[in-house]
C-alpha cells in the first residue's frame, strides 16, 4: 500500500481548475519530486493534497484512508506536514518557539522531538533563541523544515525548499532532505532545481498545465531527452 | 519643572489605562485583522459591572475588579460568537462596521441598565499624598501597580504558555498557523477573553480616577487606537509603549494648549505616525 495516493484530481480556485486529472503516488520511504514549467500546477497539487485548495473531483488516500478535502489540522495529526515556499516561519517568534508550535496539534512531551530536530539541524540548537525573522534564507528554511518535522510526520511535503538559496546551501538542503528521508519519512517536493532534485529522487512527475506528462524514476526522467528539452533547459 | 513632573505622573497614569485598552485592541487586530470599534465600550461595560458589584455587595472597587474582568471577558466572547464569528469570512470592513454597531448597542444598554448620569465608585474626597511639591492620590498608585501587574501577566501569558505563543503565531502568519494545525477558533476565543478583561480593567481604573458615564470608553477610543498605531499595530509591547507615550503627550500638552484639546493631541500623533512611520515606532517585533 502506498503512503499517499491521489487519483484524478480536479482542483483550483474560484471554480477554475488548475489541476486537471492529476495523479500522484508516493511509497512510504520514497522521495518524489514534481517538476514542470511555471503555472503547471505543481504547488497547487501539494496544496490540494494538504486540504488548502478545494478538490472538486478525485480522491486523496493516505495510508488507505480517504483524506480528500480534510482541514489542515487533521492532516497534521495524521502525520502529514507541509512547508510552504514563502512565509514559512513565524518571524517574530524565536527558533525554539517556531519548533514548539510545530507540535501544537500533538499531545505529550515535545522534548524528544525537539532533540531529534536539533540532531538533524544542529545550527538551530545554537540559534534557538534567535528571532526567526532576522535569520538568513537558508536558516529560515531549516526552521521551516524543523517546524514540520516536529509533528513526527510520515509524509513531508516541501514546496520549493531551495528557492532563493545559494548553490552551496542548495546542496546542503538536498543533503538534509536525504537524511530526513533515511529516517523513514516519505518526501514529496516541488522543485525548480529539477536536475538536482531528480538526482536524489526515487521517482518524479512532470506536470504541465495541470496534467501528468511524464512519470518515471529520477534518473530515467533525467535521461529522457524530451523531458530534458522541455523542462530541464536542454 | 515641578509642573512638568506632575503632568508626567498624571500622564503615566493615563498612559497605563490607555495601554491596557491598547494591548487588547492590538491583539484583536493582530489575530482577526480588524479595528475593533467597540473596544472603548467594553471598557465602559467593565466599569459598570464593577459598579454593580461595589454597590450590591458593598465591596471595595479593587475587589470588584476581577469580577468585572471575568464578566467582560465572557461578554466579549459571547459577542464574538453571536456577531463577529458569522461575518469573519467576509471583508474586514464589514467586521469594522459591525463593531461600530456593537459599540452603539453596548452604550445604549449601559444607559438602559445603569442610567445616563455620572456615577462614582466612592463618594467623599480622597486625601492626596504630598511628596515634596508633588501630589499623588493613593488610588493613582493602586491603578499604576494593578496595571503593571496585568501587563506583566499578559507578557508571561504571551511568552510562556502554549496558547499565548499560538496567539503570537497567528498574529504573525495566519496561513502558517493554519498549516501548523493551531486551532484558530480556540485562539480567537482566548484573544477576545483577554481583550475584554483588559478593557474592563482599563474602564474600572478610569472610573476610579474620574467618574463613570456611558461614553467614558468611547471618548478614549481615539487615544487607544493612536497608541496601537504608534506602537505598531498588532504588537502588544508596542501598544504598552504607545499608551504611555500618548498618555504623557496628552497631559503635557496642557502646558501649551487648553486641556479640552487632549484628544486632538492623540489624533495628531496618530496622523503623524501614519504619515511618517506607519509600521510604528518600535523596530522589529517582540
Amino acid at each position: 500500500m502506498s503512503l499517499l495516493d491521489a487519483q484524478g484530481l480536479y482542483a483550483g480556485y474560484g471554480g477554475v481548475d488548475i489541476l486537471r486529472n492529476t495523479h500522484l503516488r508516493l511509497g512510504a520511504d520514497e522521495i518524489v519530486v514534481i517538476v514542470g514549467p511555471n503555472g503547471a500546477g505543481k504547488s497547487t497539487a501539494m496544496k490540494a493534497v494538504f486540504g488548502l485548495v478545494p478538490i472538486r473531483e478525485g480522491r486523496v488516500h493516505y495510508q488507505g484512508e480517504d483524506i480528500t478535502n480534510r482541514p489542515p489540522e487533521r492532516m497534521v495529526t495524521r502525520g502529514i506536514a507541509y512547508v510552504p515556499q514563502e512565509a514559512n516561519v513565524f518571524p517574530s517568534l524565536s527558533v525554539l518557539e517556531n519548533l514548539e508550535l510545530g507540535a501544537y496539534a500533538l499531545r505529550g512531551d515535545h522534548r524528544p522531538r525537539l532533540e531529534k530536530v536539533f540532531e538533524i539541524f544542529p545550527r538551530l540548537k545554537e540559534r534557538r533563541n534567535q528571532q526567526a525573522g532576522v535569520m538568513s534564507g537558508g536558516e529560515r528554511q531549516m526552521v521551516a523544515m524543523g517546524r514540520a518535522l516536529m509533528v513526527e510526520p510520515r509524509l513531508l511535503m516541501l514546496d520549493e525548499p531551495t528557492a532563493g538559496l545559494s548553490p552551496r546551501l542548495i546542496d546542503e538542503t538536498f543533503e538534509r532532505i536525504r537524511e530526513v528521508n533515511q529516517l523513514g519519512i516519505g518526501v514529496l517536493m516541488v522543485e525548480q532545481n529539477a536536475r538536482q532534485a531528480l538526482a536524489i529522487a526515487d521517482r518524479g512527475y512532470v506536470l504541465a498545465t495541470g496534467e501528468n506528462r511524464y512519470e518515471d524514476t529520477g534518473p530515467a526522467l533525467l535521461a529522457n531527452p524530451e523531458v530534458a528539452e522541455m523542462f530541464l533547459g536542454g | 519643572m515641578v509642573e512638568v513632573i506632575q503632568l508626567l505622573i498624571n500622564g503615566i497614569l493615563l498612559g497605563s489605562i490607555l495601554a491596557l485598552g491598547a494591548v487588547g485592541a492590538t491583539m484583536i487586530f493582530g489575530v482577526l485583522r480588524f479595528a475593533h470599534f467597540a473596544h472603548g465600550d467594553f471598557m465602559a461595560v467593565g466599569a459598570y459591572f464593577a459598579l454593580s458589584v461595589v454597590t450590591v455587595f458593598n465591596l471595595p472597587v479593587l475587589a470588584a475588579l476581577p469580577v468585572a474582568m471575568a464578566a467582560t471577558a465572557g461578554l466579549a466572547v459571547a459577542i464574538d460568537q453571536l456577531v463577529y464569528r458569522r461575518i469573519r469570512r467576509v471583508q474586514p470592513v464589514i467586521l469594522l462596521i459591525s463593531s461600530f454597531a456593537t459599540a452603539l448597542v453596548l452604550r445604549s444598554l449601559i444607559q438602559m441598565i445603569w442610567g445616563s448620569s455620572n456615577q462614582v465608585y466612592q463618594t467623599g474626597i480622597q486625601l492626596p499624598w504630598r511628596i515634596g511639591p508633588f501630589t499623588l492620590k493613593p488610588d493613582h498608585l493602586l491603578i499604576f501597580l494593578a496595571a503593571t501587574g496585568l501587563v506583566i501577566t499578559v507578557h508571561l501569558f504571551l511568552t510562556r504558555t502554549r496558547l499565548g505563543k499560538a496567539m503570537r503565531a497567528m498574529s504573525d502568519n495566519m496561513n502558517l498557523a493554519l498549516i501548523t494545525g493551531i486551532p484558530a477558533d480556540r485562539v480567537i476565543m482566548a484573544t477576545w477573553a483577554i481583550g475584554g478583561a483588559l478593557a474592563a480593567a482599563a474602564g474600572v481604573f478610569l472610573g476610579m480616577d474620574t467618574r463613570l458615564h456611558p461614553v467614558m470608553g468611547w471618548t478614549l477610543l481615539l487615544p487607544i487606537f493612536a497608541a496601537t498605531i504608534l506602537g505598531g499595530i498588532g504588537r502588544p509591547y508596542g501598544a504598552i509603549f504607545g499608551g504611555l507615550v500618548i498618555g504623557c503627550a496628552m497631559e503635557l500638552s496642557t502646558l501649551i494648549i487648553p486641556g479640552s484639546y487632549k484628544p486632538a493631541v492623540a489624533f495628531a500623533i496618530m496622523v503623524a505616525t501614519l504619515v511618517f512611520r506607519p509600521q510604528g515606532i518600535i523596530k522589529g517585533t517582540v
